[in-house]
């Protein structure tokens, strides 16, 4: 029930919806819940509606201090919190 | 309550499947008479109740030949005659029913195969759906082919003909308006030229991939021979669509069920060779090596190496989620 | 290192996956043993579906908490769904999971013979379109959920005030999670080492919105996404705290969760619902864990329009059913005599076994049977 994928917006329609895609799949979304969407942003999507923006400088972040331990499996990393 | 009851407008749906069909055996026979040739005969019927009856890809016409030739494919045979039993609920329009029999008769010419008798009954309106079709197939084995499985060994590969999951989703998609706007199509088609590529001492199984996708068919050859078979998630081939509406709505791909790929065993030193082969077919562009079997003798199970690298169970489809898929 | 788009592939890295658990068997083995509880049904469906307890050490438990919204769904409720769905001239809308649910007198599938009228939806905003679609019909919606899914309830209720349409009503059966988290901590038998939170409730809450529980309860906590990498990491962070003795929430799902949480979403939630005392199936009461419509939006409360008593009676629980300990983590799935045996996905005998989010039909689907 808490799924939820992150798609990529497509279009920004009337009303606060609009598309959202991943893989080729296409589906009518509610922004409702966010204030501001850009096309092109990655959202979670839940029940037909984004309930929040992916933060891709944060993902990456995520990820480089991830990347930096992975590599050697030493010590506790802590990645940023 | 007029078509099936041998008066004039059940001679203008018999008409209408002559024209179709096309057979000389269609001659008006109660039976039809069929040269017999040397080897062994292979039998299999099905039924198709699919809802809805027309999607992107195909039509209950299509399915049942299809259904029907495949699992004679399968076991080696050469598909040659089959039957066709309808069932049709009053109302049906006809232009509706002129689909399905030029479907049908698209699908047998794409297979090679003749459709030779059949019947059709009507029954009231709301007591049917549509239509249902049972065909029953008759294929012939020219030698002593061994499709049986008792010949698999540890280190035996499986390989899947293409793409998992596209009928399934395609289905999904239609009858539950899920609003997920995408290309896929059902993948319903006739596996004569993949079992054929195959050919050869190195096979040792074939199964096509309907209800229960792969993992129902890997799970019953598990138990069938005792098998312990493991297979890995990255290998899967499967389309960006597919994978996503899996995702989307929690389904596994490897419970789908397709109308037109199937699951092959081969000897470990024969894998390139016969995928190969498969790739070599214009269905088989997609086919691949998806596992191997782990261990012979002990507790059937099928277990997957996950995208992550981790290890589970594949689950046996519990139940059918997706009712009225075939 | 680029994101490869879209961004959840990244974190299903192999690479990452091995060093997080090479990582953590690191930390574990100067630990011993730990149980590290998780409040999520779709959580417990990720460890299976990636394999990842096999990655795991044997001293390291992931355990099952109240997770699943159809599971802990009363029977009041579902009763009361049932009773509507009977009526001429209703329709009613709803999570498809929610239809196998067995009831005493049968699932709300079961009722279809009886000339119920069913549709299964994939969002609320589904039900609302069945109610344009259908004037001449009431659309009765079965809300259920946790945080994530009453947004969106709530944003589309919010937009229908002044709309006129008079013919949608729902039932309310939301609950809440950290007041769940609470009173498990408090009152129940097991006493976890750490807390994995729940990824997509924390992107409507907010990081903060646990600060509470973790001052009461003083357990390492981490909020964790559901891709492998994110519940490793999620799982890291708790044994680092644990190493260092401290007790806080570690957002491991940054990406997405901020420490206010989703705002707008919030907004939405507390202008249509406020908090009242639940039930929740196989716990029973738990103070402020439900969601009740507030005045202004009562004429949407489908028990209150249609006028059905709302029923207070002790829950039956069929014989051997073990749920209500499975549900909290008491007992494993394997645990309950009925498993496999008389409760199977196809004819289940309790709610765990029900939904794609039950930990026993999650159990049942990726491990071994008996």
């Amino acid at each position: 029930m808490c799924v939820a994928m992150p798609m990529k917006v497509i279009e920004i329609g009337e009303e606060g919806e609009g598309l959202a895609e991943l893989g080729g799949v296409r589906r009518r979304v509610s922004f409702r819940l966010l204030g501001m969407v850009a096309l092109g942003d990655y959202v979670l999507v839940h029940a037909g509606f984004a309930i929040a923006k992916v933060d891709e400088a944060e993902a990456q972040l995520s990820l480089d201090a991830l990347a930096e331990c992975g590599g050697l499996g030493d010590g506790y990393p802590s990645p940023s919190p | 309550m007029g078509h099936g009851s041998g008066g004039g407008l059940t001679q203008e749906i018999i008409e209408l499947a002559r024209a179709a069909f096309a057979s000389s055996y269609l001659d008006g026979l109660d039976s039809a008479i069929l040269p017999s040739a040397p080897g062994r005969i292979a039998f299999t019927t099905d039924s198709f109740v699919v809802r809805p009856l027309f999607f992107p890809g195909g039509d209950i016409g299509r399915l049942a030949v299809c259904g029907t030739v495949n699992d004679l494919c399968v076991v080696g045979a050469e598909p040659r005659y089959l039957s066709c039993g309808l069932i049709l609920e009053e109302g049906l329009p006809l232009d509706q029913l002129e689909l399905v029999f030029a479907s049908m008769a698209g699908a047998a010419r794409e297979a090679g195969v003749q459709v030779v008798t059949g019947d059709t009954k009507v029954v009231e309106k709301g007591r049917g759906d549509g239509i249902y079709i049972n065909t029953a197939g008759i294929g012939f084995l020219p030698e002593a082919l061994e499709l049986s499985g008792r010949g698999i060994v540890e280190g035996d590969l499986v390989l899947v003909s293409g793409c998992l999951g596209d009928h399934a989703m395609t289905i999904l998609n239609l009858r539950e308006s899920l609003g997920f706007d995408n290309r896929l199509r059902s993948d319903c088609a006739p596996l004569g030229g993949l079992a054929s590529a195959l050919r050869g001492p190195a096979l040792r199984f074939m199964r096509d991939l309907t209800r229960g996708g792969l993992g129902a068919a890997l799970h019953e050859l598990a138990e069938l021979r005792g098998l312990h078979i493991e297979i890995e998630e990255d290998s899967l081939p499967v389309r960006e669509e597919v994978v996503a509406l899996s995702e989307l709505l929690g389904i596994d791909v490897l419970g789908m069920a397709n109308e037109g790929k199937l699951m092959a065993l081969v000897a470990e030193s024969s894998g390139e060779a016969a995928l190969a082969a498969l790739r070599s077919q214009p269905l088989g562009r997609e086919a691949a090596v998806v596992g191997r079997v782990a261990a012979r003798g002990g507790r059937a199970s099928v277990s997957m190496r996950t995208l992550a690298g981790g290890m589970r169970l594949v689950p046996r489809p519990a139940g059918d989620k997706l009712p009225r898929i075939c | 290192m680029a994101i490869q788009a879209p961004p959840h592939e990244s974190f299903r890295r192999r690479d990452l996956v091995e060093g997080l658990a090479r990582s953590i068997a690191r930390a574990s083995e100067a630990l011993g043993p730990i149980r590290i509880m998780h409040v999520c049904g779709t959580h417990e469906r990720s460890v299976h579906r990636f394999g990842l307890r096999a990655l795991l050490p044997a001293s390291l438990r992931i355990v099952a908490g109240p997770g699943c919204p159809v599971c802990i769904c009363p029977l009041s409720d579902l009763a009361a769904a049932r009773d509507l769905a009977l009526r001429p001239g209703v329709l009613l809308a709803s999570f498809g999971d929610m239809l196998n649910v067995p009831g005493p007198e049968g699932s709300l599938a079961d009722a279809r013979s009886l000339g119920a009228s069913l549709r299964v939806v994939y969002s609320v905003m589904d039900a609302v379109s069945l109610a344009r679609a259908h004037p001449e019909k009431e659309i009765v919606f079965f809300s259920i959920g946790f945080e994530t899914t009453t947004a969106p309830t709530a944003a589309t209720l919010a937009g229908l005030e002044g709309s006129g349409l008079r013919n949608f009503s729902l039932i309310s059966s939301n609950r809440v999670i950290p007041e769940a988290l609470d009173y498990l901590l408090s009152t129940g038998e097991l006493s976890p080492d750490a807390l994995l939170l729940p990824g997509h409730v924390s992107v409507i809450i907010g990081s903060e919105a646990y600060a509470g529980l973790v001052e009461r309860h003083r357990l390492p906590c981490a909020i964790a996404g559901f891709e492998p990498v994110d519940i490793l990491s999620g799982i890291l962070a708790i044994l680092e705290q644990k190493l260092e003795g401290r007790a806080r929430v570690h957002n491991s799902y940054s990406r997405a969760v901020l420490p206010q949480g989703n705002v707008r979403a919030r907004d939405f939630v507390s202008r249509v619902y406020e908090p009242c005392d639940a039930v929740w199936r196989g716990l029973g009461m738990v103070p402020g864990s439900g969601l009740r419509l507030r005045a202004a939006f009562s004429g949407y409360d489908a028990q209150r329009k249609f006028g059905l008593a709302s029923s207070s009676e002790p829950e039956e629980r069929p014989a051997g059913c073990l749920c209500p300990r499975v549900m909290v983590g008491l007992e494993e799935p394997e645990g309950c005599p009925l498993f496999g045996r008389g409760c199977v996905p196809e004819r289940p005998v309790g709610p765990c076994m029900v939904s794609d989010e039950g930990t026993c039909r999650i159990r049942y689907e990726y491990a071994e049977r008996p």
